[in-house]
């Protein structure tokens, strides 16, 4: 198992229901994209908010990664949708 | 350097002022300012909340000024960026760039504002006659961003 912290922002959050929360992922899940996978099978509204990946902005601990990035124990990974701020 | 991520509104006055204070090199301070408006018509818009990413914010906001710093011979730099709830005409986003010449700071102050509005984790909850709506990125703004690409 790996824990990881997952933060939700924006659409994502109010899709999930929450903007955070600590989860066990079996080890399958090597990268985000294998860690998305996982986490659409949650809940109906992860699996909404999962529903358009292409929409889907990440970060890895506080960095901006792509869906091929490693997951590791421990790690901060938190998903939104293209930033709107200025 | 300063990057203040905050809820209080801010001076725009004050903070150029404190750019330049008790320096003699400095010839020139660009700044940008950004305000909620309230779009014409019907899909007006009554209020808009700002959410971000604690943390990410400051460290995006940090190396985005870095990069700017990088890139022209600046003296002084401030980001100023507010988050929560915010009313149509307040302020919510400050960028002022100091330098010895006007070229500089102009350019390094368009840069970081376009930067920003593509790589700083916030997003825009805007509150209309309709209900709440998370606000689409904008293809303009990638566009904007994208014209500072080095390698183009």
């Amino acid at each position: 198992m790996t824990t990881l912290q997952v933060r939700y922002f924006a659409w994502m959050r109010t899709r999930v229901g929450t903007g955070a929360e600590s989860v066990e992922a079996p080890d399958t899940v090597r990268d985000v994209a294998g860690l998305m996978d996982w986490l659409e099978g949650r809940s109906p509204g992860h699996a909404k908010a999962f529903a358009r990946r292409e929409a889907v902005r990440i970060a890895v601990n506080q960095d901006y990664v792509e869906a091929d990035h490693p997951v590791a124990k421990g790690d901060e990974v938190a998903f939104f949708p293209p930033v709107t701020g200025g | 350097m300063a990057v203040r991520v905050q809820r209080e509104d801010f001076d725009p006055g004050q903070e150029m002022a404190a750019l330049g204070e008790g320096r003699h090199d400095i010839g020139a301070v660009a700044s940008f300012t950004g305000l909620v408006r309230e779009e014409k018509g019907a899909g007006r818009i009554s209020a808009m909340t700002l959410e971000h990413y604690p943390g990410m914010t400051e460290r995006k906001l940090e190396e985005i000024e870095a990069e700017a710093h990088r890139r022209w011979p600046l003296e002084a730099s401030v980001i100023v960026h507010r988050y929560g709830r915010l009313e149509p005409g307040e302020r919510i986003v400050f960028v002022a760039t100091a330098s010895s010449h006007r070229k500089a700071a102009l350019e390094s102050c368009a840069f970081l504002i376009d930067w920003l509005k593509t790589k700083a984790p916030f997003w825009k909850l805007e509150e209309g006659a309709g209900g709440e709506q998370w606000v689409d990125a904008r293809e303009a703004d990638d566009e904007a961003a994208a014209r500072w690409a080095e390698d183009a």
